[in-house]
């Protein structure tokens, strides 16, 4: 699978040209992204291709990362992720950006980070629908679980019931982006739909 | 918004800026372009723009709001879209505000719109 490491820009919208309708799109920022390690069968028992995005102060990266990525002949980086079976063959220290791996109509998967929501209820959280009313003598549990479970039998609370808790704050993916339009003097990519997390968050873009 | 982001809205400020300019209380006459199977027609829609939303984004829409057959009928059009062909401006009218909804409750006298002269 191949794929690149981005940053979310932010959403617009851009009329079709097939059907003149509006798309709600998103903009990235794509690569340029560095391959910092090169995995293979031998040495590691798999494969894959590490890249590396984003600078880093030097002050903020461990020695031995430091090592890492004087070995790929590049500056400190702050992202790093690893990718299995890259349909391209890859070298130590190569520049990738997204030119070279999307294209305009492509399919493309993002993982993000979704945006925190802290301490939330289970009306938000798993999408229940609350109590259902305000009558029949309601007046202070609206949006409340309800039952959690039976009496005596089993006289304990399943584990993994569906509770309020904290919210958001998790790896999140989304399938299936169509790439829209892709801008390769400044390194952007436009796909259609959202993407996870909050703007200037590091976005994994898979094809 | 993000100065990058403005790459892929610039994309339509041509096309913005090739309708005139009007506001709110101005009747405008919108040729509206209709996909009837293959083929493609051009309507006519004239009425009073009673608001405009979103301004200077792509997704500016404008409501246009007529009086057909003594029922009140309002569109919402995308402005940018490609199928708005055309706006003309046939009158320009004197209101004190921004969003006209006063319209749809008012009748006779309290409904018409002043013409703003030169």
């Amino acid at each position: 699978m191949s794929g690149l490491i981005g940053k979310k820009i932010g959403m617009t919208s851009i009329y079709s040209d097939v059907d003149g309708k509006s798309v709600a799109c998103t903009l990235l920022e794509v690569g340029p992204c560095v391959v910092t390690q090169v995995k293979t069968l031998e040495k590691d028992g798999y494969t894959a291709v590490q890249l590396g995005y984003g600078n880093a102060k030097e002050k903020n990266v461990t020695k031995p990362l430091l090592g890492h990525f004087k070995k790929a002949g590049t500056v400190a980086k702050h992202k790093l992720v690893e990718f299995k079976t890259f349909e391209k063959e890859l070298s130590l220290g190569e520049t990738l950006v997204g030119s070279d791996v999307f294209e305009i109509g492509d399919f493309i998967d993002a993982v993000g980070t979704s945006k925190g929501k802290g301490f939330q209820g289970v009306v938000k959280r798993h999408g229940f629908a609350g109590v259902g009313g305000q009558t029949h003598g309601q007046h202070n549990r609206g949006r409340h679980p309800g039952s959690i479970g039976a009496c005596s039998f089993p006289a304990r609370v399943f584990k993994g019931m569906k509770m309020g808790g904290r919210t958001g704050n998790q790896r999140v993916k989304v399938n299936n982006l169509r790439v829209l339009n892709i801008y390769p003097d400044k390194n952007l990519l436009l796909v259609s739909g959202s993407v996870p997390g909050a703007n200037n968050s590091y976005i994994i873009l898979q094809k | 918004m993000n100065p990058l982001l403005k790459i892929v809205t610039d994309e339509y400020n041509e096309r913005r800026a090739s309708f005139p300019s009007f506001k709110a209380g101005d009747t405008i006459n919108v040729h509206v372009k209709i996909k009837e199977g293959a083929k493609e027609r051009i309507q006519q829609y004239q009425g009073v723009v009673i608001q405009r939303r979103n301004e200077n984004s792509n997704g500016e829409t404008i409501t246009v709001r007529k009086i057909s057959n003594g029922i009140g009928v309002e569109r919402i059009l995308p402005l940018l879209s490609p199928s708005i062909d055309k706006i003309e401006v046939v009158r320009r009218g004197v209101v004190r505000r921004a969003r006209l909804f006063y319209l749809r409750e008012a009748k006779g006298k309290a409904a018409r719109i002043k013409e703003r002269k030169r």
